[in-house]
Formats: C-alpha cells, sequence, structure tokens
C-alpha cells in the first residue's frame, strides 16, 4: 500500500558531511519511495536541514553516495538536484512578495513565445495547478503580499511542482501556520502523495507528522536514530528516538509491564492503553 | 440616560451572535465554493470599472494619479500667471527638453527597480558627450561611429558599476559615487584645454533636439499609430485570454483605455502641428518614446524584466529561484549607464556642444528625481518604465513655468526640491497604506 515501487526513487547510503570540525552528517542512511511521505524529525541541530540540503544541492556531501531510481549521481549543485527532479520548499518559502502568483509559480522557468513572456499559457497553467491541487486562493494575478501566510504556504508548495519533480521536499511547512492552514497544508501533502510524488517533511509537530507520514526516520547528532512506520509506532517511541531517552516514563512503565511475569496479559492491556492515551 | 442607551447595545449583538450560529453551521455544511467568497469580485462594465478603480486608490496603489493630478493642476496654475505657458513654444520646449533627461530616466527606473540607486549618470552624460565631441570635432571622426562609441562608453562604464557591486559586493551607492567623482574628472581631462567643442551644425547630435518634422503628416501619423496599436494589443491579449477560457478585459474597459490615450495623443499631436508658432513633431520626443515603448516591453514582457522585478522584490527568492541575480545587476547597471550617455548627447545637442560641466549641477537630481515624481519606489520591485515620461513633465512643465515667469534658478532648485520631497513622501505614505491592506 505505502510502497508503490521496489526500487526507492531516492536513496542515501552512507551520507557523511563535515563543516570544518564539526561532522554535521555521519554516515546517514534514508530510502523514500514513490507514492510516500517520509517525515524528517529530529532535534535542532540534529542534521535535518543539513541533510535535505545534501539532496536539494546546496551542500555536496563529503562522503557516501546518493542514489536515484538505482544509479548513483552526483548532485553538487542546486541545478543538479533541480534536473534530477527534486524540488525544494524552504522554510522561508522564498517568494517576491511584489510580483503576482502567476510570476512566482513559473520564476525561474517562465513559459515563453520566443523571447516573450506567454502570460496567458502562464496564467492558464498555473490555473489548473491550483485547481488540480484543490488549492483555493482569491485571484492568480494578486501580488502575493496581498496573500496569508497559508496561501503563501500553498503557493511555494504549487511552485515545487511547477516542474513535475519526483521528489517534493517539505521544510517546516506548518511552522508559522494556523490550526485552518496546516489542514490545508496536510490537505495539500496528501495529495501529492495521491498524485506519486515522494515527499520529505520535515517538522517538529509531532501530530503533523503522524497525521500524513507514513514512515519517520529520525536523526540524532547527525546519525540515524531508526526508521519507523507511523502506523505501529506510538508518539513516545518517537519522542525517545529525537531525544535520545531510554530512561523516562514511558520506557519504565513499558519495562515494569513487560518485566510483569506472571502478570503478562494484564501487562498486555496496559500497554494498549499507553498507546491510546498517547493519542 | 446614556447607561441606558448603551446597555441593550450588548444585548442586541448577543441576540444576534445567537440567531448567527445556526447560520454559520448551515454555511460550513454547505458545499465549499470554487472561489473564495471574501475575494472581491470585479462587476462587469464600467460601474465595476469604477468601483475597483476607487478601491485600489483607498488601498494605496495610487499608480500615475498624483502626477496626471500634478500636471493639470501645474499647467493650470501656470497658464493663470502667464498665458504663454500653454503656446507652441512652449510646450515644445517642454518635449524637448524632457526628452534627453527622461531617456536617463528610463535607466535610472531600472536600476530603482533593483532597489539600488546610481549616482553617477550625471557624470556618465558628460563623459558620454565629451567622448562623442573629441572624436567627432577634434579627431575627425564620423558623426555615426562618434555617437556609436559614445554610447557604449557609457555602457561599458555602467558595466563596471554593475560588476563593482555584483561581483565585489560594493553597495551600489558607493560605487556610483565614486563614479560621480571619477567620470567627470575623466569628462573634464578628455575636453583638455577647450572650454567647450560646439557641435557642428547640421550633425547628427544637432538635430538631436534640432529637427522637427514639419509635415503635419508625421505627429498625426505617430498618433495614429499609437492608438491602433494599443487598441489592437488590446484586443488581441482580451481575444487570446477568451479562447483559452481565462477572465478578459471587458470590452467596455478597452474602449475607455482607448478613448483615453487617444485624446492624449491626438491632443499632443494637435499642439504640436496647429498650434500658431508650433514647429511640428520633434525629432527628440520621438526618440524618447522609441526609447520608452522598446524599456516597457522589455521590463513587462520578457524574461529579463521579470527577473529585474524578481531580483527587486527579493533578491534571494531569484537567487534560489535560478535567476543570474549577478548577471541581471550587471546588465541593468549596463543600461542605465548607456542610456546615460544618449542622454548627455541630447543635452550636448540642447546646450550646442559638449562642456566641461555639462551633466554637472542638478543633471543627476533631476533624473532620480523624474523617475520617483512618476511612481518608481525607492524600495525596490515597484514601478514603471512610463514613470520617466510623466516625471520630468511636471518637472520641465515647472522649469518651464518658472522661467517664463522670470524666476531665478534659485527658486527653481527649492520648487524642485519640494515637488521631490512630496514625491517621496507620497511614495512612502501609499507605501504604508498599501501594508496595511495587505498590498505590500
Amino acid at each position: 500500500m505505502i510502497h508503490v515501487s521496489a526500487t526507492p526513487v531516492l536513496a542515501l547510503r552512507g551520507v557523511s558531511k563535515r563543516f570544518g570540525a564539526v561532522q554535521a552528517l555521519t554516515n546517514v542512511h534514508l530510502e523514500i519511495h514513490a507514492g510516500e511521505v517520509v517525515a524528517l524529525v529530529g532535534d535542532n541541530g540534529a542534521g535535518k536541514s543539513t541533510l535535505v540540503k545534501t539532496i536539494s544541492g546546496v551542500h555536496p556531501i563529503d562522503d557516501g553516495a546518493l542514489v536515484w531510481e538505482g544509479r548513483p549521481v552526483r548532485v553538487n549543485r542546486p541545478q543538479d538536484a533541480q534536473n534530477l527532479g527534486v524540488a525544494t520548499v524552504y522554510q522561508d518559502l522564498a517568494l517576491c512578495d511584489n510580483l503576482d502568483v502567476v510570476a512566482n509559480l513559473f520564476l525561474g522557468s517562465e513559459l515563453k513565445h520566443g523571447p516573450v513572456l506567454d502570460e496567458i499559457g502562464m496564467e492558464k497553467r498555473a490555473k489548473e495547478l491550483l485547481d488540480t491541487l484543490s488549492i483555493r486562493i482569491p485571484s492568480v494575478r494578486i501580488p502575493v503580499a496581498a496573500l496569508s501566510g497559508g496561501q503563501r504556504q500553498v503557493v511555494a508548495i504549487a511552485r515545487a511542482l511547477v516542474g513535475d519533480p519526483k521528489v517534493v521536499i517539505l521544510d517546516e511547512p506548518t511552522a508559522a501556520l494556523g490550526v485552518e492552514q496546516t489542514a490545508q497544508v496536510l490537505d495539500l501533502v496528501e495529495r501529492l502523495r495521491e498524485r506519486g510524488h515522494a515527499v520529505i517533511l520535515i517538522s517538529h509537530n509531532m501530530a503533523d507528522v503522524q497525521a500524513v507520514a507514513d514512515r519517520v526516520a529520525v536523526l540524532r547528532l547527525g546519525r540515524n536514530n531508526g526508521v519507523f512506520d507511523v502506523a505501529g509506532t506510538s508518539h513516545e517511541e518517537i519522542i525517545a528516538a529525537i531525544t535520545g531517552a531510554t530512561d523516562n516514563a514511558v520506557t519504565r512503565r513499558n519495562a515494569r509491564t513487560s518485566n510483569g511475569g506472571g502478570e503478562a496479559e494484564a501487562g498486555g492491556a496496559d500497554g494498549t492503553f499507553t498507546k491510546g492515551d498517547a493519542k | 440616560m446614556s447607561d441606558l442607551t448603551k446597555k441593550p447595545a450588548p444585548d442586541s449583538e448577543n441576540a444576534e451572535s445567537v440567531g448567527k450560529e445556526p447560520r454559520a453551521a448551515e454555511a460550513s455544511a454547505a458545499p465549499v465554493p470554487a472561489v473564495d467568497p471574501r475575494l472581491l469580485v470585479r462587476e462587469q462594465g464600467l460601474k465595476g470599472y469604477w468601483t475597483e478603480f476607487s478601491r485600489k486608490i483607498r488601498g494605496g496603489e495610487l499608480g500615475s494619479l498624483p502626477v496626471v493630478i500634478g500636471l493639470i493642476v501645474i499647467a493650470i496654475v501656470f497658464q493663470a500667471q502667464n498665458d504663454k505657458f500653454l503656446s507652441a513654444s512652449s510646450l515644445t520646449n517642454i518635449a524637448v527638453f524632457t526628452s534627453g533627461l527622461g531617456i536617463m530616466a528610463v535607466g535610472i527606473v531600472f536600476v530603482l527597480l533593483l532597489g539600488e540607486i546610481d549616482l553617477s549618470v550625471g557624470s556618465v552624460a558628460g563623459m558620454g558627450a565629451a567622448v562623442w565631441a573629441v572624436l567627432n570635432v577634434s579627431n575627425g571622426w564620423g558623426d555615426w561611429p562618434s555617437v556609436l562609441v559614445a554610447v557604449l562608453c557609457g555602457l561599458a562604464i555602467g558595466a563596471l558599476h554593475g560588476f563593482f557591486f555584483a561581483k565585489i559586493g560594493v553597495p551600489a551607492f558607493v560605487v556610483t559615487l565614486a563614479g560621480f567623482l571619477g567620470w567627470s574628472g575623466l569628462q573634464i581631462w578628455l575636453m583638455g584645454n577647450e572650454g567647450s567643442i560646439n557641435a557642428p551644425s547640421g550633425g547628427v547630435v544637432e538635430s538631436l533636439t534640432g529637427y522637427f518634422f514639419e509635415d503635419k503628416a508625421a505627429a498625426y501619423g505617430l498618433a495614429l499609430i499609437a492608438i491602433v496599436g494599443y487598441a489592437a494589443s488590446l484586443l488581441l491579449d482580451t481575444k487570446r485570454r477568451k479562447s483559452t477560457g481565462l477572465p478578459a478585459r471587458p470590452v467596455s474597459e478597452i474602449v475607455l483605455r482607448t478613448g483615453v490615450v487617444a485624446v492624449l495623443v491626438l491632443a499632443a499631436a494637435y499642439v504640436l502641428n496647429e498650434l500658431p508658432g508650433s514647429r511640428g513633431l520633434p525629432l527628440a520626443l520621438v526618440l524618447f518614446l522609441a526609447v520608452l515603448v522598446i524599456a516597457d516591453f522589455v521590463a513587462r514582457r520578457t524574461t529579463f524584466g521579470r527577473q529585474v522585478f524578481a531580483v527587486g522584490g527579493s533578491s534571494e527568492a531569484a537567487r534560489r529561484a535560478g535567476i543570474n541575480v549577478d548577471r541581471i545587476r550587471i546588465t541593468v547597471f549596463a543600461i542605465s549607464g548607456m542610456l546615460a550617455a544618449f542622454g548627455g548627447l541630447f543635452i550636448a545637442s540642447l546646450s550646442g556642444g559638449a562642456t566641461k560641466n555639462l551633466g554637472a549641477g542638478n543633471t543627476l537630481m533631476l533624473v532620480i528625481a523624474a523617475a520617483v515624481i512618476g511612481g518608481t519606489s525607492l524600495f525596490g520591485g515597484r514601478g514603471k518604465v512610463w514613470s520617466a515620461l510623466l516625471g520630468m513633465l511636471v518637472l520641465q512643465a515647472i522649469q518651464q513655468g518658472l522661467n517664463l515667469l522670470g524666476m531665478a534658478s534659485e527658486i527653481q532648485f527649492m520648487i524642485t526640491g519640494a515637488v521631490l520631497l512630496a514625491a517621496v513622501v507620497i511614495d512612502s505614505v501609499s507605501r504604508r497604506t498599501q501594508k496595511t491592506a495587505g498590498r505590500a
């Protein structure tokens, strides 16, 4: 159901990245399949952004390999990643406030008749794109400055899709949004999955992660700290992996119940209760 | 008494909100409409046009309105003081004087769109004129090669400014300030012992501002071409939009816009052709209009223009979108330098030749002021090429009017300064209004 294809569209094999004396990433593995949402979580400084930047070509990797659809590739510049089919939506959105929605969607990849901009073609495609994503904004011809935060976020995501990428990276897409806008963006992430895009979602918000992600990859201090299927994992297990805390209330309770010996039945019941409580 | 009248108010509000609740629930249950219901959709026809216009004004999108009103006020005030203000020779003067400085202002508009400033245009204009004069007059080069080399010198100087700004990272303000001093020094050095070099009569540079198309067909023909071209481009756009199912301009709006343009250009052509003492269509105006039309096309219809606006709006967003920001910056400064040198030739033509202090004085200030008065924002990313024309018309009309009244140049400086300040105040205030209206 989750794994649409056997070969991951993008795989990171033993990726390492150093900045001077800082080992930002050490031997990181990650696989993303088409039609799958992988959440990338970790504390501040865990290396999430660095990992994303290695994929999107901002920082070339030092060791390891990026494998694209089964063959190793080099990604040294943002253009390399774009050419492969990786689109990144940065946390600060990188929209031009003074340009209208159409101009922003096609910035850097304008449709043209010779040297002249094909405004009508761009407007038509912009409307189609926004319609297929069920994005509702007042007009495609108003400056982005006039949009709300949530609308800007969906415009930024739609912009990533103009080139029909295979992998979409969303860096904290809901961090600055209210309840309704967050719901809109999460809906949009699910539509991306339905359309067969592979999505890497960075988020600090566990509720968002559990709502839309298929798998959760945890980074801790620049290393892999577990990949979990969202369906069978509790909130606490992920938090524990993020913080590295193996000794906390949850693990203690789990340990106590599993050591219960003769009261195994009751312990199991207790365990399920914990999971239900977490939700 | 006041207590009594106040108290019922919250109650009635409560009652209202209670009454609203079921309705709100109904609304959320209803299917979501395709168009955001909060969106203000323009009504069809002229009434819709008017309501949208008034909404824009209230939202701070003043556009060219302050300038147009300013021009009308200037015309009325000066005509009341001196009835020669709206005479053929006075209006022709305004047109000719507007052209050279206006061409320089077009370059400044591009620089301002980037959110930068070019302080060197006056010196570059003077240097361009000096290069032309030395080559053409002192060294006996042909008219066209010397003009071409002068303009290319401006282009190279602008590209050099752009290089230091974009690649080295020196603020444009400082680079062009250095250029302001340096190039005027080179200008004086080039002129050598000559205090001034006169433009040969009948030469290309002399005819830049001295030639008039006396045949009445020229002005009327150009006006007709402008009207037909404008209407055709609007109609073509509407037709293509309709065929792809996009919202298009209503016919009433096309008629209205074309009508306004037709009245303006026909009035201008009439003034240039028919008023007693008129000399016909000045070549300078034709060249200025050509520069405006080309620059406007580049700014609004080409990838390059779009990228200039993008860099002016957010250079980081532009860079991440794959735009070569450095290339855009260097190109824009090169355009500014090229148009400055070209404009310098017009100034030389008007003053009878190149001088050591051509382009010094208030040339730079007039050019920058024109772009800002015309409505191009100093903050980057917002503006129109046509603001060069509107702003320079305002400044030259004031100068012409004050000349007719026999005002001393120091008074003119003060008044020009006040107009510039007023324009920047309007820019800043309208920007603030736009922010509160969610448009900036």
